[in-house]
């Protein structure tokens, strides 16, 4: 099992025996020596953290280096058996997903009527959200239906998950469901 | 997948069809090319000449929407020069099975049709049986009702002239593309499917598939390294959400959701639970899901909580989703890192239903589209839409931790390299707050909605930060008279002792400080099946069917596609991948020789009486399309729902005399909120454009680079016009058929931005499905000025 927050050495070390790896260790692989040669510079004593590719189902291992607290450098995982290092131009630029300036940092809420978003804390779009929720819910929940117990409101819909972890995407149906939401689709549907 | 990605490398022939690897799922390409240079080869059918064809052995153009004449012509090419695997084909197919008289086909819809409703009966696609419920056989398959032979004689109408005439596939190319991927019908060889949306998303998208089965079936290739059917998904975990019940019909593991007709607990296990097969213990599955959900409010006495779950009476999926919302039906919803607004079907009007709701929930990385619907630069009147919108920013996916399961069914670790930007945070994280406030809020309630939602058992840490851990024990199970952690699903119960949240995934996590999602040992443990690297449902295994590329007594078919054998010293199924078999059950065992295990009969169906268009498949034309159906005098499927008004417009072939289809680029992804939202992508392909046939440009003096019009009868986008000799008009029953191409990545928000295709598209789907048809419709172009 792989620890988080690996410098590249000790994950390299860690996390199994390929053939690559060996030969690596094996001949004498010089740290200092390889990132001199390399751009490398702008990763040294970066942190090296496992990951898989978040677009399309190949499933290919990125290496996400972090430092000072921002992403200074993605590549692919020559771990991984699927794409052994590779990446397409998406996973190539993963880096961005996190830097680009576009990325929404607080929560947003925009009013009936309204033209603008407003900033809002988390605490007050949690209390809000539930509200509506419940509102809604109450009022068009259908205990029974023809003499059958069915639980549910037809009013609420949820959408999406395939960007979502599986970890997500089981606490996401088991509320959904949980709720009585019977209109719950996501991506693999369009 | 029934096989994986490296898999693909022992393939002699892959044929890719509705599907574009080169440059949708780009890294599963170093499989095909190692694949071509062991001497396979690539088969490329495409309505475009893609970057995939141009690194095929063979390519062969067809018309979208005409996969089911071009698979059907194949199927008669394999059956006519007796190019299947008669031993497989044999014994491990419902081949020699009877169909009683009550099955008919006749001039394009099989018996048991009721127009009023658009439906059949499907209880008249039966078979034969004998007094203990057993199907009637012939080995022979001789007999002419048997499914062999009925399957002849369905396909015989599917000559290569007629399919051509239909496909518009030049005979040679097509005969070719039939030569080289039967040829995998040896023993010794195996042939791979490689299919995604330009497979599904057609009005007869299910049984585009089936058609693709069954050529799997006849030619043996089932089972076997480097055969399979094998569906490439498009995002990194629509498999794993997929397998999570985030589709209305399924809960998780494809247990079906509980509907009217399963008023009780009792009713759905008597519905639902087959006499054979698997599937027979599904009644554990569920009750463990249960224990899963409601904790110690599932009780013997309470059907296990059975009654807490919603029972729905229709048919909830996206389109109708959307035409309820249309209709002002729904009050709220909550969209999941999902862009609807470029990414739905008749985008323009799933927009304009977004306005129809009271509140809206957004988590996303991005403003997007759809959560920004009602702004002017949407073409909305913000004034006049009432929506509260709210906009969560949700981590992206290394500024959390979880699985993700790959197109392999591989599931994989992905550690948390930096802490969510600014105050975003994981939707795990969200989803776990969104409950504990609305728990908060119905506590104290006894009211009927109350009841459900405070049965739930929610126990994933103290605080408003879960313990993914967790989450992850309870989707693996625990066994409850000890509190272990189950070893994998076959311990599963339905007497509420055990529990697992989803049984496919079982077996993940079987001991405490072993979740196998993060196995990260690279080692080849034979046959490229990476065993002990990442852990693939279910139970690990990375070949579904295995069983079935063995022979009768266990032998494999050949060395070359050897996988797992019976050795009868050790008295077990042994080789380079967890048998899909019980491990002892011997090939002169009682159903020794029935290789598909989930099946109540024990073996594959190429006639399958489940679906709801029919059980062979059988060509009609898109919803819209420029011609008449050759084979039969239905046009379009008989069996899909057909929708009114202004949300499912219908364009004819005068005014709309162009076929067009849906695609996608290398640079960008779906709907493209995660990429026109970075600069190098972006810069990439920054602009929308259409793909129009040199031909067609200079009928309609179109230049390349030219702005144009796109219309449909949903809408008109504007583009630049790209001329290409990738589309080339076809020859349809002697009449000349233009054909265009776009992707439908495009957007307003971003940094780079485009009209959105799907304004164009129809609001039609599958008859199982009702995945939409976006990958063939009408439409017409012209210069914008
Ligand atoms: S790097 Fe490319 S091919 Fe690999 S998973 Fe990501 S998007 Fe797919």
């Amino acid at each position: 099992m792989v620890e988080i927050n690996l410098n590249r050495r000790q994950f390299l070390k860690l996390s199994g025996a390929t053939a690559a790896t060996l030969a690596i260790v094996e001949l004498g692989f010089n740290e200092n020596e390889a990132k001199a040669k390399t751009k490398e510079f702008k990763i040294a004593k970066s942190t090296v953290t496992p990951t898989i590719c978040c677009f399309c189902g190949v499933g290919c291992g990125i290496l996400v280096h972090t430092k000072d607290d921002t992403v200074v450098y993605t590549e692919g995982d020559s771990d991984n058996p699927i794409n052994e290092g590779t990446l397409c131009s998406k996973g190539t630029t993963i880096r961005q997903v996190y830097t680009s300036e576009k990325r929404i940092e607080k929560p947003l809420y925009r009013a009936p009527g309204s033209d603008k978003w407003e900033e809002k804390s988390w605490d007050w779009m949690y209390k809000t959200i539930a509200q509506r929720v419940k509102d809604t819910r109450d009022r068009t929940f259908v205990e029974k239906e023809d003499g059958i117990t069915v639980n549910k409101t037809e009013a609420i819909a949820s959408l999406g998950g395939a960007a979502l972890d599986n970890e997500e995407t089981y606490l996401l149906a088991k509320l959904m469901r949980g709720l009585g939401v019977v209109y719950l689709e996501h991506q693999a549907r369009i | 997948m029934t096989n994986h990605w490296s898999d693909i490398q022992h393939s002699d022939c892959a044929l890719i069809m509705g599907a574009n690897p080169a440059e949708n799922h780009p890294i599963s390409f170093r499989w095909l090319t190692k694949a071509q240079e062991k001497g396979g080869k690539i088969v490329s059918v495409d309505p475009r000449f893609t970057r995939t064809s141009a690194k095929a052995d063979v390519y062969a153009q067809l018309r979208s929407g005409t996969d089911i004449a071009f698979m059907g012509g194949m199927i008669k090419y394999a059956l006519d020069n007796e190019l299947y695997h008669k031993d497989y084909v044999v014994n491990y197919t419902n081949a020699s099975f009877i169909l009683k008289d009550t099955y008919e086909f006749n001039d394009g819809i099989f018996s048991g049709y009721d127009e009023p409703t658009r439906k059949y009966d499907k209880t008249q696609w039966a078979f034969e049986t004998d007094e203990e419920g057993n199907p009637v056989k012939d080995m022979t398959l001789k007999h002419p009702r048997s499914v062999f032979q009925m399957m002849k004689n369905h396909y015989s109408r599917y000559d290569a002239d007629t399919v051509c005439s239909v496909t518009g596939t030049p005979k040679e190319d097509f005969l070719k593309v039939c030569e080289a991927f039967c040829a995998t019908g040896a023993p010794d060889k195996a042939g791979t499917i490689l299919y995604a949306m330009g497979t599904t998303q057609h009005t007869v998208g299910t049984q585009n598939v089936r058609a693709f089965g069954m050529i799997q079936l006849l030619l043996g290739n089932m089972g076997l390294p480097g055969g399979g059917l094998n569906a490439m998904r498009g995002e990194s975990n629509v498999q794993g959400s997929t397998d999570f019940g985030l589709l209305y019909n399924n809960l998780t593991g494809y247990l079906g959701a509980p509907t009217m007709l399963h008023p009780t607990l009792e009713a759905y296990n008597e519905k639902e639970t087959p006499s054979a097969g698997y599937w027979s213990n599904k009644p554990k599955f569920l009750v463990s899901l249960l224990k899963a959900w409601y904790g110690p409010n599932a009780t013997k006495d309470n059907e296990f909580g059975y009654q807490y779950l919603p029972k729905g009476n229709k048919n909830y999926s996206h389109i109708n989703l959307f035409s309820a919302m249309y209709k002002g039906e729904l009050e709220g919803a909550f969209l999941f890192g999902t862009n609807p607004v470029v990414g739905g079907p008749n985008a323009g009007k799933e927009k304009e239903a977004l306005g129809n709701l009271k509140w809206l929930v957004a988590a996303d990385l991005w403003e997007t589209e759809s959560a920004s619907f009602w702004q002017k630069e949407a073409g909305s009147n913000p004034s006049a839409i009432s929506t509260e919108v709210f906009l969560l920013p949700a981590a992206s996916s290394y500024e959390k931790e979880g699985s993700v399961s790959n197109s392999s069914r591989w599931m994989q670790y992905r550690w948390q390299a930096i802490k969510p930007k600014g105050q975003s945070l994981a939707d795990l994280e969200i989803i776990h707050e969104m409950y504990l406030h609305l728990k908060d809020l119905y506590k104290n309630e006894k009211t009927p909605a109350a009841k459900p939602f405070n049965a739930l058992d929610w126990n994933f840490g103290k605080g408003n930060h879960p313990d993914i851990d967790l989450v992850c024990k309870e989707i693996n199970g625990y066994d409850l008279t000890t509190g272990k952690l189950v070893p994998g699903f076959g311990a599963l119960k339905d007497d509420g002792t055990t529990t697992s949240g989803n049984w496919i995934y079982s077996g993940f996590y079987p001991e405490e400080g072993n979740n196998r999602a993060k196995s990260r040992d690279n080692k080849d443990t034979g046959g490229g099946n990476y065993l002990n690297w990442s852990f693939a449902w279910p139970a690990n295994r990375r070949i579904l069917y295995n069983r079935a590329a063995a022979d009768l007594n266990g032998k494999p078919w050949s060395k070359k596609t050897a996988i797992i054998w019976w050795d009868a010293s050790q008295k077990k199924w042994v080789g380079n991948d967890v048998p899909d078999f019980v491990v002892d059950r011997a090939p002169t065992d009682p159903g020794g020789t029935n290789p598909y295990t989930m099946l109540k009969d024990g073996v594959a169906g190429l006639f399958a009486g489940n679906l709801n268009d029919g059980p062979f498949p059988e060509h009609y034309e898109p919803f819209e399309s420029p011609v008449a159906n050759a084979f039969s005098s239905q046009d379009s499927n008989p069996a899909i729902q057909l929708f009114d008004g202004e949300f499912n417009l219908k364009g004819d072939y005068k005014q709309f005399p162009i076929v067009a289809t849906t695609y996608r680029v290398s640079e960008h992804w779906q709907s493209g909120s995660m990429t026109r939202n970075q600069e190098w992508l972006s810069e990439l392909v920054g602009h929308m454009f259409v793909e129009i046939s040199e031909e067609l440009a200079k009928e309609k003096g179109i230049k390349n680079k030219d702005k144009v019009i796109v219309s449909s009868a949903r809408g008109e986008i504007e583009a630049y016009a790209m001329v290409t000799k990738r589309f080339k008009p076809y020859t349809i029953q002697g009449q000349k058929v233009h054909h265009i191409g776009m992707p439908w990545h495009f957007g307003y928000k971003g940094f780079a931005t485009g009209d959105t295709a799907n304004r164009l598209t129809p609001h039609i789907g599958d008859a199982n499905t009702t995945i939409p048809e976006y990958k063939a419709f009408l439409c017409n172009v012209r210069r914008a000025n």
